[in-house]
């Protein structure tokens, strides 16, 4: 919308000078954008290729195999991902991985870890700072792996819990709550450092005055902090639902979409059908629909913020 | 700045989703040929090694057969399916197809169809040793158009194969041969009562396990019916018959009442390898419905040596679902060796694939791999027949095997079964229900005109 009313005022900058000074604006134009020549036209040849290309073999019956010529489809295979139920399924599991895991895991264990390290000693910071950071910095395989390891039939809490009785088969009985947990441990520090640095950013005399004045904790972090770090929240909810969004070796690596379809994400689902089936324009036609629905998401902490603002 | 922000959000979705697929297929390729260069590209993955050990010896023949001309060995280390994938991804652009490849009959219509491959007629009709080829051989690559596409490096066929020692230790007589497969859950039922942690009987089930899955498995079964998958009178796909009920029924039944492995292991990707190099040789599996390369896995020189192997385990041919006629079935496919369409050399590469199938280099391969001769002349070879002591049970079974529909639809038909067994033995669907969504889906596949009503 702020564009739409940006762009007729940039449009009139050069009417208003006059035409005599156009030439040197464009060479210095020129001069300026030269240095960026190359990262645009590898962007141009890596990002936006593939994504162009994407955009085009969604309408098409593309395949990997099985077909010499590609054809143009229409809205065949949105027609046919609305009536197949496995998608549709797929797509409620990504929203339930989503929420489940960034928007209230992440995000709320984050900003808790940062509030309770607010004002902690050095060496606290440290230690809690280096055993979250260190689950994100373990590779995503590896962090699949070792929880696959951890939930398995024959895993370590298996091990422990065999001696209450409890013991079970997580990643089949219960897979989707098994990679919400693993997603949420291994996405926490990210959620942390952000709001650690938006909390800084928190000048101490409000909070000094609103003490004073007789708030208690929660008020304080509900009236002062919070709308203070608002923007901070935004911004790492749309990060964090993005990258959760599109989340796939985790989940590859410690259910392969299984059992059945029972954790079988949209981005797992797209795998199948795009490498296992190779029905690629199927799957891209998918990632479409992923991007909308990341849209949607940003759209709405976009009005979010647009409300507490007002 | 509310517009930026969307943009910025739209622009990370887009990388994170779209580029995700996009991103894969347009990977560059290691290897280009250049007319010195024929680039081979075949499957190495868990206990199947003997291909490999094979292409490294027709390597050396080649190069010192043809001085100047370089062997390049690509080796895709990856599971069935995910070889599969990886070919055909190598295939969609000229600078990374190989020109030779190890192809499955099973997936050789739909790369014809794609255009990857190149017809050979015109090198076989100069080729003395194609005629000793048996007609089925002949026939196992050949497209819709009628030209041959590849050149067989062996067959297979399908029985079970059962723990002799285990079988005694529960009292079941020895040597085995069920009539029925109440015959054959009732020897399971059996050994799950006498003899706890032994699992009773393995049948592949479920996407983790591929076209084995489907060809082991199910077709297994299907074709001891009396239905099969695709009608050739009608010309029509059949994927809801009384025989299809029936044999996902028998999934359901051994998965759930804990006669086969748990859900979870049977569903991993890896479990043919632990298998045959674990739970076999360990005597922790009775009966396994499987191909007759296994006992390949065992040798001196496969990837688990066991030696007790042909003392311990027995082999009885699968029986049909009430013991119909003729009693028993099988199921047979086999690999082929294909030139590619972008080979730049054809001639070359077509002479790599006469010498991999040379009757030298077929006999070896055959006697390594376990595989079941398709020439004649290594058929009636004694070094042959004494490979192992079921080699000429497997042979036999040829009498009674079926071969799987060979239309380009059929790999994603198969996708399909799998998907169908996946969630019979997980529960999620009964047979019935799942085999109707098994039928749509294959109309949506093959058009609703070529599928019978069920």
């Amino acid at each position: 919308m702020t564009v739409a009313t940006q762009s007729p005022r940039t449009a009139r900058i050069p009417l208003d000078k006059g035409g005599a000074r156009r030439p040197r604006r464009v060479r210095r134009l020129l001069g300026r954008l030269l240095p960026l020549g190359p990262a645009l036209l590898l962007l141009a040849v890596f990002f936006a290729g593939p994504l162009i290309w994407s955009v085009y073999t969604a309408f098409t019956d593309m395949a990997l195999s099985g077909a010499a010529t590609t054809e143009f489809t229409g809205l065949e295979n949105f027609r046919r991902m609305f009536s197949d139920p496995v998608f549709v399924k797929s797509l409620e599991l990504t929203v339930i991985f989503v929420i489940g895991s960034a928007v209230i895991g992440q995000n709320l264990l984050g900003m808790l870890l940062a509030l309770i390290l607010r004002g902690r000693s050095g060496a606290v910071r440290t230690i809690v700072n280096g055993v979250v950071i260190g689950a994100w910095v373990v590779p995503e395989v590896v962090a699949g792996f070792a929880w696959y390891a951890f939930l398995y039939k024959t895993g370590t809490l298996n091990a422990i819990l065999g001696h209450f009785g409890l013991s079970q088969d997580w990643l089949y009985t219960m897979p989707m709550l098994a990679v919400i947990l693993a997603n949420i441990w291994r996405g926490t520090a990210f959620s942390m450092l952000v709001y650690s640095a938006a909390l800084s950013d928190v000048p101490p005399e409000l909070l000094e005055a609103a003490a004073v004045d007789g708030a208690s904790s929660w008020k304080r972090l509900r009236y002062v902090t919070l709308p203070l770090i608002r923007r901070s929240i935004v911004s790492n909810l749309m990060l964090i639902t993005l990258q959760t969004l599109a989340s796939f070796g985790l989940i590859y690596v410690m259910t392969g979409g299984g059992p059945g379809n029972a954790s079988s994400t949209t981005p797992l689902y797209m795998y199948q059908e795009a490498f296992r089936f190779y029905q690629l324009g199927y799957g891209t036609a998918m990632a479409l629909v992923l991007l909308v629905l990341g849209a949607l998401f940003s759209l709405i902490y976009l009005r979010l913020i647009k409300l507490e603002d007002s | 700045m509310h517009g930026r922000r969307k943009i910025v959000a739209a622009a990370g979705a887009l990388l994170l989703g779209a580029a995700s697929v996009s991103g894969c297929t347009l990977s560059s390729g290691s290897a280009s040929s250049s007319s010195k260069t024929i680039t081979v590209a075949y499957q190495e993955f868990g206990s199947f090694i003997q291909l490999n050990t094979e292409m490294q010896t027709l390597k050396k023949q080649y190069e010192a057969a043809h001085p100047g001309t370089t062997v390049q060995l690509e080796p895709i280390q990856a599971s069935e399916n995910d070889y599969y994938t990886k070919l055909t991804l190598m295939n969609r652009s000229a600078s990374t197809a190989p020109d030779v490849m190890y192809e499955d009959t099973f997936l050789i219509n739909s790369d014809i169809q794609a255009g990857y491959l190149a017809p050979l007629d015109s090198y076989l009709s100069k080729w003395s040793d194609w005629s000793e080829f048996t007609a089925t051989a002949k026939s196992a690559a050949v497209g819709q158009d009628g030209k041959t596409y590849g050149v067989p490096m062996g067959t297979d066929t399908r029985a079970l194969y059962y723990n002799k020692t285990l079988f005694e230790q529960a009292g079941i007589a020895v040597p085995w041969q069920p009539k029925t497969w109440a015959d054959v859950l009732s020897a399971a039922e059996t050994i799950k009562a006498k003899l706890p942690g032994v699992t009773p009987l393995n049948v592949y089930s479920g996407k983790g396990a591929g076209e084995g899955a489907t060809m082991q498995g199910l077709e297994m079964l299907l074709y001891g019916t009396g239905d099969q998958l695709y009608d050739s009178a009608t010309k029509k796909w059949t994927p809801s018959t009384p025989g299809m009920l029936a044999s996902l029924n028998f999934v359901k039944q051994i998965y759930t009442t804990g006669l086969a492995p748990d859900v979870q292991d049977a569903l991993n990707p890896n479990f043919g390898t632990t298998l045959s190099t674990e739970l076999i040789p360990q005597g922790k599996l009775a009966i396994d419905l499987d191909g007759s390369w296994l006992p390949s896995t065992w040798t001196p020189t496969g990837a688990k040596p066991w030696s007790a192997w042909s003392s311990t385990l027995g082999v009885a041919a699968m029986p049909t679902q009430n013991g119909q006629a003729p009693g028993t079935t099988s199921m047979s496919g086999g690999w082929v060796l294909s030139v590619g369409s972008h080979a730049p050399d054809k001639q070359a590469a077509f002479d790599f694939v006469s010498l991999a199938e040379n009757k030298a280099n077929a006999l070896n391969y055959d006697i390594t791999a376990g595989q079941i001769a398709e020439r004649t002349d290594v058929a009636a070879d004694s070094s042959y027949l004494s490979t192992n002591p079921m080699t000429g049970f497997f042979t036999n079974l040829v009498k009674v095997t079926h071969f799987r529909p060979t239309y380009p639809v059929y790999p994603q038909i198969s996708d399909q079964i799998q998907v169908a067994m996946e969630s019979v033995m997980t529960g999620q669907s009964s047979p019935s229900s799942a085999m109707s969504t098994l039928a749509t889906q294959v109309s949506g596949i093959a058009g609703a005109s070529n599928v019978a009503a069920g």
